[in-house]
């Protein structure tokens, strides 16, 4: 698959300008890219959980998508697109629709690792022929920026504050990509926004061509929850990849593949660092934290690197 | 020619929504609801019907998913019970503020707790305020006829509202009873093609649905609705003329047995409208004034045509099959007395609580209060506001 940044970059826009997103919102540039990797000439009914998204890009009377579009309630992203993808299915063979349709989802990590994970679930092992975009920024941000189960250890939200009998969340963040690798659907992907974005791109034309269930996961940092100037996203999400915090890999019919090794892993702490959430770990004392981070990802990546070296 | 048959409750709207051929139906089994998407699932396995049904992970994804379908343009429809529709109550909402005319088979079932499987009216009573349309059934018949016409009053224009077809739980739902159906053809004619207006996979025309509606917006969103309920009213009217006529059996609001010169009567909703009947005819030859007016619509609710169908009666005792512990009845009684209220201001009623979760209700309990109904009319002896009937001894 060829890929040219500045003729993507030249396609019509699907989400229009003009939303009520923040500035430099993650989740925003995720949903953009995605759409890009829709073939021009297909039509599509994109989808949302309730979240940030869905209130700040369809605001009564305004949308600002060009396709069709249906947010229903928070945590049922997967089942609302599982009916609309099987209305397309019978209204096709009954003849009622020539055009071709794709189907792709939205949802923050609330909508999908935690209130909307049993729908998600479902939506997965029925295998329609649907996309679910994660756009991960780590915690409830439409809320305020209470802890979800993708919020990384640590990380000081309004429901795990850090203080003086507190360091932030407790728990490690669930890994949703596996857990949906294990429901044994077509195509999982876990990118971030890179460079000239054409990991996401490659992914996202993927997991919409690939006939079945396909699962995105998109870390997209948010400016007001993890505390880091906002002109300095792209560095953030590169500061992931290059620490095997959020690793780039890809399941394709149940095979494993790591899309990309770092020549030199780089310490945690400099992801870690650009972000006022993980602040207090950078006071004297908290040494045995930070070594506690990086253990864990330590582990996973191993553990990744396991999965992906069997192929 | 109608077809004579044998069917049970589950049986006769599976039956219909088969001859139907929806287009969308996801479901979730629970009891006792259970049997409609199997004989669904079995209609498809077999080629007799060509609608696709998603066997989901949850009713709260049912409704989520018929929700979908029906935007998107297909006909859809669920089946559900009990703790099933509490499940989906957000869901509920969302379909009727969407407008979208989907169906739902309730089967009427006690909500938990203690868990318990059998007839009240607990769920569909809590469901009132969601926007559906909700339509009930004293038997099988009553519940086939009644889909039949759902689609033809949830997508008329002036209407666009979802709709709920009750039935009882076990009692109409498994009890096998003679049921005359009607010919494939005259029910396909008589429903029609779905052609909706707006839809998700309208290629000349995209739309966006489920928005997020500041107060300047919400509140006319409320006011649509209702209007669009109170046009129901006559749309029913039409239909249930119009089903009449294919059928020989036309459908209004309730059901009048022997209330026109009554002096004591009953409402109530439902099966146990048979039993009433029984005792009604029992008294009637004994020479007591006694009637019932059993309802059939309750959303809309048709305030003031109840009234005026009572307004002649010295005494009314309301029967209500949940309740919603206000201290003092349950929600028909309040409902309907809210009516008598405005309308009818002379006829004293009774709020009574019967039947929850399974209780039998008899024709000796009817016959028991009609008694009393009149022992308090003419000897002026005490009847409680609010009463259970039925309670163990």
């Amino acid at each position: 698959m060829s890929y040219n940044f500045k003729e993507e970059m030249s396609k019509p826009e699907r989400l229009a300008p003009g939303h009520r997103m923040c500035a430099g919102c993650g989740g925003t540039i995720a949903v953009r890219a995605v759409l890009r990797a829709l073939h021009e000439g297909d039509k599509a009914v994109i989808g949302n959980a309730t979240g940030c998204l869905e209130v700040s890009t369809f605001m009564y009377p305004y949308t600002a998508y060009e396709d069709s579009y249906i947010h229903n309630a928070f945590e049922n992203a997967g089942a609302t697109m599982s009916g609309v993808e099987t209305a397309y299915n019978i209204l096709k063979k009954k003849g009622k629709i020539d055009d071709t349709y794709k189907f792709i989802t939205f949802g923050g990590d609330g909508g999908t690792y935690d209130i909307g994970f049993q729908s998600l679930s479902g939506a997965m092992e029925r295998n329609h022929d649907m996309v679910y975009v994660c756009y991960d920024n780590g915690a409830y941000m439409n809320t305020g920026i209470q802890r979800s189960s993708a919020t990384p250890m640590y990380a000081d939200t309004t429901t795990t504050p850090v203080g003086s009998e507190s360091n932030g969340k407790m728990q490690n963040r669930k890994d949703l990509a596996a857990i949906i690798a294990a429901h044994d659907v077509p195509y999982v992907g876990q990118s971030t926004l890179l460079g000239n974005f054409k990991d996401l791109h490659t992914k996202a034309e993927k997991a919409i061509y690939t006939p079945g269930a396909a699962f995105l996961n998109v870390m997209a940092p948010c400016p007001r929850g993890w505390r880091y100037p906002t002109e300095d996203i792209m560095k953030i999400c590169k500061l992931g990849v290059e620490t095997c915090y959020w690793p780039l890999f890809e399941v394709e019919h149940g095979k494993w593949m790591l899309n990309y090794e770092p020549k030199k892993k780089l310490p945690i702490e400099d992801f870690l660092r650009p972000q006022g959430r993980f602040k207090h770990l950078f006071k004297k004392g908290n040494e045995h934290l930070i070594e506690q981070f990086q253990a864990e990802v330590d582990r996973r990546w191993e553990e990744l690197q396991f999965r992906c070296s069997k192929y | 020619m109608a077809i004579r048959e044998r069917l049970s409750g589950n049986e006769a709207i599976s039956y219909a929504i088969k001859q139907v051929n929806p287009d969308v139906m996801p479901a979730f089994p629970i009891t006792p609801s259970t049997e409609i998407p199997q004989y669904v699932a079995n209609y498809i396995a077999n080629g007799e019907m060509d609608t696709e049904f998603i066997p989901v992970e949850s009713e709260h994804s049912s409704m989520s998913a018929t929700i979908g379908a029906e935007a998107a343009g297909a006909r859809s429809l669920t089946a559900t019970s009990s703790c099933g529709l509490a499940l989906m109550w957000e869901e509920l909402y969302v379909a009727a503020s969407n407008r979208l005319p989907l169906a739902l088979c309730l089967v009427n079932r006690a909500l938990s707790g203690p868990i318990n499987i059998n007839c009240d009216h607990s769920d569909s009573m809590g469901a009132r305020d969601t926007g559906f349309i909700q339509i009930y059934a004293e038997n099988n018949q009553e519940v086939y006829d009644n889909f039949v016409q759902a689609y033809r009053i949830a997508e008329h224009k002036d209407v666009m509202l979802p709709i709920m077809i009750c039935q009882d739980g076990f009692i109409t739902s498994h009890a096998v009873e003679n049921i005359e159906l009607l010919e494939d053809d005259k029910v396909k004619n008589f429903v029609g093609e779905y052609n909706p207006e707006n839809y998700l996979l309208n290629a000349n025309q995209p739309m966006a649905m489920g928005p997020y509606a500041v107060s300047n917006y919400y509140m006319e969103t409320k006011m649509a609705q209702n209007t669009a309920m109170n046009n129901a009213k006559q749309v029913i009217l039409d239909v249930g003329k119009e089903f009449g006529e294919m059928s020989g059996r036309e459908y209004g609001f309730f059901e009048e047995y022997r209330l026109e010169d009554a002096d004591y009567a009953m409402v109530m909703i439902g099966s146990a409208a048979g039993a009433t009947k029984d005792a009604i005819d029992k008294l009637r030859e004994q020479g007591m004034k006694v009637g019932l007016l059993k309802l059939r619509v309750f959303r809309p609710f048709p305030d003031e045509e109840i009234a005026m169908a009572l307004k002649n009666c010295k005494v009314v005792a309301i029967m209500d099959r949940s309740e919603c512990f206000r201290g003092k009845g349950g929600p028909l009684g309040a409902e309907v007395k809210a009516a008598i209220y405005d309308y009818a201001k002379d006829v004293k009623a009774f709020n009574l609580v019967y039947g929850l979760g399974g209780r039998d209700f008899t024709v000796e309990e009817a016959e028991r209060i009609f008694n009393d109904l009149a022992a308090y009319d003419k000897d002026g002896a005490t009847f409680e506001e609010y009463r259970y009937v039925g309670l163990r001894g």
